[in-house]
């Protein structure tokens, strides 16, 4: 892995009004080039809102946030947003486009020429695993909720971007549909040698999925490591409990696989 | 069993006023869209704006549409003057433009409204996705928000369309061509099959309209191409078909005026005949309301019709003093020749003045005979009028005159009032000295000593470019001196009700009437 830095954050604060607790409180991250960094917190805890600052659909009140070492404020948002792929909490696909239109808005809106559009929205199609002639041509609510977030995921990476950003992107999903379709983005992860940003609420599904996990809570950064680190890490506070659940569901399946009692 | 004259009177003019009325309806919508979508646009980002739209929209909403579309008159008018002085180019203050504007800003709620909502409704999280994957402001709102909220907007289309294509039948008093003819008309002529066929056609086609529009929403909310392309092409039948025929009509070389009652009808119909018979092709636009219509000739927006010397003399000349009947006439002919340029040919030969008139009966149980004789009486009855008569300056000098004061004031259509007075719910009403139902309903005219009330001629008027037109003034010229009262009367009645009260018919006996009484012949 290169240590080049793909995305910065500088002494990161961004608050709404004075009357809250910011909600982001002088963050300050850097996440690698070609790294899955998984960042995991509860709600309120500013994760969506630091992923926001990155392709500036949100501007922090103060501090400064790098792309590939530019300060995003020099930066134009839309073409910053047009190179940089992200996936919506909920989906968030267009309902009056198919999953055809859906995936090649990016590359439509990068003025692309139609044949080399639907040349790449065959290639994510079967890149996500999805059926060309099945789901080509039909809507989004045609399409059941993992098939939807495969569309999500294939609109995110159309243009190819080199990062790209997911905010709880399986949130909604059944276990095992959400399972495959990690595994799936890990694997499109390597296979593109993107730089991945996901958020989650599941300290299971980073572990498994993530290089390196940050943790968040309040606003702040409070813990940051290798899945590995993180397992072997002792002391109390509310990391070590985001790590009970991993922990205990391990020890139990090691000895459910070995014949004892879990 | 022979259908009634009327209904195929009516279907002859079917051609014309639904031509009329399909291109008053989408001029009106179409600039009612031009206008309302960009506002809407322009406000999507403003909640201020917003706001103050929506509710100048509302209150035009809530001005009655008759109001509306009359209040447009005056405004165009010195409009129109002030463009002419400036610019030396004037517009028609009359008919389409006006009917057009007003029910535009009718139409402007219903779209603004629904565009505004349309858009507020989107998901946020689809707003928000159209941002993440790099769209633009505009983009955004005409790949995602417009398209989405594209079956609101159209709902909005679809009641602004219902809204104005009923509400267009109230464009014929301000002199546009429409269904409302038929209502117009036939409520004055009390042709009932000509109120309950314009109804019926201002509703069919509102409906259908409707229906088309529903297809269309319903198309675009399931994103069913097909659909939406048999609403528009259905749409395109509708609006093609009532606009050809009245098209394809060839241009009537002549406009001949009526005003809004019974003789204004069949006057016009006779006038109309007339033309006809002298190989001119003439049209006639009828229901203009009395201070549209001498306006409406001055400009050239007709080019003859029959006015009273009296209205004019109390209303144009603002006199209210009563001279004798030549000496009103040479008045009033010096005054249109001066200021308006409009040539008075002469008067019909009859008179149309107010009067009040009460059951014969009643009358002579309370001792009245004249409007002298209603001062004792006057404070325990009821008087019923016109829409005109309590604000006309002979209402003003017949109760200052002879000190009337009724116990209560009543304002009905005048088609009403007779039978409100037969029927005893009234007591006295302003009548009109021609009329035909004062001998139907067996009512007196009660007499006028003081002379309160101005003569009022019926007089035949020409337009100023008329003035030297041989052939027109030709084939009118035979009407003057000949219609006295009686026949006018007569007339009157017989328009009152049966099969052959249609105006053209009435006129035709008028004519033979008075034809062989002058030994014209045709």
């Amino acid at each position: 892995m290169t240590q080049a830095t793909a995305i910065s954050f500088e002494s990161v604060t961004k608050a709404f009004g004075d009357r809250h607790a910011p909600t982001l409180d002088t963050v300050s991250l850097a996440v690698r080039d070609q790294e899955f960094l998984a960042i995991v917190g509860p709600s309120g805890a500013g994760k969506t809102s630091l992923l926001r600052l990155v392709n500036r659909l949100d501007d922090p009140s103060a501090g400064t946030v790098r792309v590939d070492g530019e300060d995003v404020r020099t930066l134009d948002p839309v073409e910053l947003r047009r190179r940089i792929g992200y996936v919506f909490q909920g989906v968030g696909l267009f309902p009056h486009m198919t999953v055809a239109e859906n995936i090649g808005i990016t590359p439509k809106l990068l003025n692309w020429d139609a044949a080399r559009i639907d040349a790449r929205v065959d290639e994510l199609i079967d890149l996500v695993r999805l059926d060309r002639g099945e789901h080509r041509n039909r809507f989004p609510h045609e399409l059941s909720g993992g098939e939807q977030q495969r569309v999500g995921v294939a609109r995110a990476i159309a243009a190819k971007p080199r990062l790209v950003l997911m905010d709880e992107p399986f949130g909604a999903l059944d276990p095992i549909t959400r399972d495959v379709l990690g595994r799936d983005c890990r694997r499109l992860h390597e296979q593109l040698g993107l730089t991945t940003v996901m958020i989650t609420h599941d300290m299971l599904e980073a572990l498994l999925l993530a290089d390196r996990i940050v943790v968040m809570r309040a606003g702040r950064i409070i813990a940051d490591g290798t899945p590995r680190a993180l397992m072997a890490r002792e002391g109390d506070g509310y990391v070590q409990e985001l790590m009970g659940p991993p922990r205990r569901q391990s020890e139990a399946l090691r000895r459910l696989t070995n014949g004892e009692a879990p | 069993m022979t259908p009634d004259p009327r209904i195929a009177e009516a279907l002859a003019r079917l051609p014309d006023y639904l031509g009329g009325h399909v291109l008053v309806s989408v001029l009106a919508l179409a600039l009612g869209l031009a206008v309302s979508f960009p506002l809407a646009l322009a406000a999507r980002d403003h909640p201020n704006l917003r706001q103050l739209l929506l509710a100048a929209a509302s209150i035009v909403q809530t001005v009655p549409g008759l109001a509306l579309l009359a209040l447009f008159y005056p405004f165009l008018l010195a409009l129109g003057a002030l463009a002419e002085r400036t610019f030396g180019i004037g517009f028609s203050a009359l008919g389409l433009l006006p009917s057009v504007l007003a029910l535009a800003l009718y139409s402007v709620l219903p779209v603004l409204r629904n565009t505004l909502a349309g858009i507020a409704g989107i998901e946020p999280a689809i707003a928000e996705a159209a941002r993440g994957v790099g769209m633009t402001r505009n983009q955004s709102l005409f790949m995602v928000e417009l398209p989405l909220a594209l079956p609101v907007i159209m709902a909005g289309i679809r009641t602004a369309a219902v809204w104005v294509i009923g509400t267009a039948t109230l464009s014929t008093p301000i002199g546009q061509t429409s269904l409302g003819n038929y209502i117009f008309t036939g409520l004055q002529t009390q042709n009932w099959i000509f109120v309950l066929f314009g109804c019926a056609a201002a509703a069919a086609l509102a409906l259908l309209v409707d229906q088309i529009l529903g297809l269309i929403e319903s198309g675009l909310r399931a994103r069913n191409r097909t659909r939406v392309i048999s609403g528009g092409v259905a749409l395109a039948v509708i609006v093609l078909g009532g606009l050809l025929p009245a098209f394809a009509h060839p241009r009537a070389g002549y406009v001949v005026g009526a005003k809004t009652f019974t003789e204004q009808y069949i006057l016009a119909a006779l006038i109309d005949q007339r033309l006809n018979a002298a190989g001119l092709t003439a049209a006639r636009r009828e229901g203009l309301g009395s201070s549209v219509i001498l306006n409406a000739l001055a400009d050239g927006e007709i080019d003859v019709y029959v006015e009273y010397s009296g209205t004019l003399w109390a209303n144009q000349l603002h006199r209210n003093d009563v001279k004798p009947r030549e000496e009103v006439l040479a008045a009033v002919s010096k005054w249109l020749a001066d200021t308006k340029s409009i040539t008075m040919l002469g008067g019909l030969g009859f008179e149309n003045a107010y009067a009040l008139a009460m059951r014969r009966d009643r009358a002579h149980a309370l001792g009245i005979r004249s409007m002298a004789d209603l001062v004792r009486s006057a404070p325990r009855l009821s008087i019923a009028g016109d829409y005109e008569f309590f604000a006309r300056p002979e209402w003003a000098a017949i109760s200052k005159t002879y000190g009337l004061a009724f116990r209560e004031q009543r304002q009905m259509q005048p088609e009403f009032m007779y039978p409100a007075v037969a029927a005893g719910d009234v007591d006295v009403i302003s009548a009109y000295s021609s009329d035909g139902l004062i001998a139907k309903y067996d009512l007196v005219v009660l007499d006028d000593p003081k002379h309160a009330i101005p003569p009022y001629d019926a007089i035949l008027l020409v337009a100023p470019r008329r003035v030297n037109d041989a052939a027109l003034i030709d084939a009118v010229r035979p009407l003057i001196g000949t219609i006295d009262v009686a026949a006018m009367r007569e007339a009157n009645l017989r328009a009152s009700g049966g099969t052959d009260s249609s105006a053209d018919a009435v006129a035709r006996w008028l004519w033979d009437r008075i034809g062989k009484r002058n030994g014209v012949t045709q």
